[in-house]
């Protein structure tokens, strides 16, 4: 394994979030290194998916502050997030169902077509060119995430753990620096479960790709991230490896609803 | 058993009779069909992008082409109103953009299409006050369209160079658009936005962007419209009512179809001009007004999606 955690990617600072007098989160810090697969977990509405919403740019906060490769964030849109080389993939599977497989992972490609709109339109020149480079790309995502006999299928038709990996692919086609995962996992099958753990690690290995993950089984998120925070009613309570957690009262109280004696 | 000849026997021997005269009345159909497509683009345009039904899309029309009219009205030479009117065209696009829309973000369908409404009280309420209330002459001549007429057949088939003009023009722009929103960026992006705004953001599409984007090209639309439209009659808030022509349309081509705005627009087009022509005289005529609607009737019991719009696919 040629892998190496390096310096810190992203880091949220002191961050809240409140939606009128609800209060989502409540001053979080944590810092993500490069390469790392790095977990959110928490009881139901903890502010998992918040959290992430925060990173992608769905949510501005009200304070605190996030820096993405050492450049200070300021209130920023979902599609500069993209820009920027954040890519997502939702809780309840965000996909363009009238399309193809291959052409939502091509939308995936969008934002790195470079040739001019009018070679683009007449479907000649350069455009050529560059659309063979990306289906040749998009092929290889097909290939990776073993999804090539529903190439052409539209995905609202597909089973709900085949429209997770497409939409998996649909990120992954991004080239992205920071990948977010909420609960890739959710409604699977055993045996769906595995092979996404399976792509997941292989995504990290290969592309070098930073990935945080939020995931309600535990046994797949202490396999799998290096390292986690665990929050409860939008607070962090805990932050540590697998095995540090694992061992944390303060959690097994959170997950238990044990009234904590403080 | 009269009756039964008259509706189905008697126009066919009518039209084998006269095929001269037949070939005319497709050709009137034609010219309107293609407009009708035209404008149902804008509207199927806004409505993939957005979901939403621009029920501002007719008075669009009207406001587009009383700006050009009412810029030469006022000594603007037609070369320099015909740009001026693009650039007005493209500032309602980004005024509908940051004061209608966005500050609607993520509210109902049926909110939007509310919206529109007030959008169009808005630009009669504005285009009056800026252009007045009267009908106008379309400058025809100014914009170098033709006006003169072509026969063929001892004068027996006549088309009107400006029909020529117009359908031309029209389908230009409309082959020009189906290969704009095919392959582009720009058309891949229209399409993400219309299935998902979540996930389109998540990929990177702006939704601002795409929504000035739409509402521009739709602006467009609805100025070589008004040209054309007001060339064949003239330029009066009476005109935003063609728009309402383009409901059947949509309902026959499907709301989300580009290849059905247009064979819808051809069909309803070239329907209403025969019908009106050969068996409109049964019912003592006026068929042209309410014979495309009975068509979208007859579409929705049978085919609601229409002929080209995507089946809605659900999993439960």
């Amino acid at each position: 394994m040629g892998k190496k955690i390096g310096e810190i990617l992203l880091s949220v600072d002191h961050i809240s979030l409140a939606f009128g007098g609800v209060k989502a989160l409540t001053d979080i810090c944590f810092g993500i290194r490069e390469k790392e697969v790095f977990a959110i977990i928490g009881p139901n509405g903890a502010g998992k998916t918040s959290m992430l919403n925060v990173i992608n740019g769905f949510y501005h906060p009200q304070q605190g502050q996030i820096h993405f490769k050492g450049l200070h964030r300021q209130q920023m849109h979902p599609h500069e997030a993209a820009v920027q080389g954040i890519a997502r993939t939702f809780q309840n599977v965000a996909l363009f169902k009238g399309m193809s497989t291959l052409n939502n992972i091509m939308a995936g490609r969008n934002l790195k077509m470079k040739s001019n709109l009018l070679w683009q339109a007449l479907h000649y020149g350069p455009a050529l060119d560059e659309e063979m480079e990306h289906r040749l790309e998009a092929e290889k995502i097909i290939d990776f995430l073993e999804i090539q006999a529903i190439r052409k299928t539209p995905v609202g038709r597909l089973p709900y753990g085949l429209q997770k990996r497409v939409e998996l692919g649909r990120a992954l086609a991004m080239e992205p620096d920071l990948l977010l995962l909420d609960e890739p996992m959710a409604g699977m099958n055993l045996e769906e479960k595995q092979d996404m753990c399976r792509f997941i690690l292989d995504i990290n290995e290969q592309y070098g790709t930073t990935i945080v993950l939020i995931e309600h089984d535990m046994g797949v998120v202490m396999d799998l991230s290096e390292r986690l925070i665990v929050l409860d009613y939008g607070r962090k309570i805990a932050e540590g490896t697998p095995d540090e957690i694992r061992g944390n009262q303060t959690v097994i109280d959170a997950y238990l609803g044990v009234t904590s004696a403080n | 058993m009269e009756i039964l000849t008259a509706i189905f026997i008697q126009p066919f021997f009518d039209m084998a009779d006269d095929p001269i005269l037949f070939l005319q009345v497709i050709w009137e159909g034609f010219v309107t069909g293609i407009l009708y497509s035209l404008i149902a683009f804008g509207f199927v345009l806004i409505f993939k992008a957005s979901g939403v039904f621009n029920f501002a899309q007719g008075i669009m029309v009207v406001f587009a082409a009383l700006t050009l009219v009412g810029l030469h009205e006022n000594g603007i030479p037609a070369y320099i109103a015909l740009p001026i009117t693009i650039l007005v065209m493209y500032a309602l696009a980004f005024s509908v953009e940051r004061l209608v829309l966005r500050p609607l973000v993520n509210q109902p369908d049926i909110i939007l299409f509310m919206a529109t409404i007030g959008v169009t009280f808005f630009l009669i309420g504005f285009g009056e006050f800026i252009f007045g209330g009267e009908p106008k002459m379309m400058i025809t001549e100014e914009l170098l369209l033709p006006y003169d007429s072509i026969t063929f057949f001892d004068d027996m088939l006549i088309l009107q160079e400006i029909d020529i003009a117009a359908s031309g023009i029209a389908a230009l722009a409309l082959i020009f658009l189906a290969l704009f929103l095919g392959k582009t960026k720009i058309g891949i992006a229209l399409r993400a936005v219309a299935d998902d705004h979540q996930a389109a953001l998540s990929v990177g599409v702006s939704l601002n962007t795409i929504w000035v984007v739409v509402w521009f090209i739709s602006g467009i639309i609805a100025l070589i419209t008004g040209i054309m439209w007001g060339a064949k009659s003239d330029v009066s808030f009476a005109l935003s009512i063609i728009a309402f022509k383009a409901l059947p349309v949509l309902i026959l081509g499907g709301f989300t179809s580009v290849q059905g705005a247009i064979v819808g627009g051809l069909i309803i087009g070239i329907g209403e001009k025969i019908g009106e022509f050969y068996w409109g005289d049964l019912v003592g005529g006026s068929i042209e007004s309410w014979l495309a609607y009975m068509i979208a009737l007859v579409f929705l019991l049978f085919r609601p999606q229409g002929l080209f719009g995507e089946k809605i696919i659900e999993r439960v």
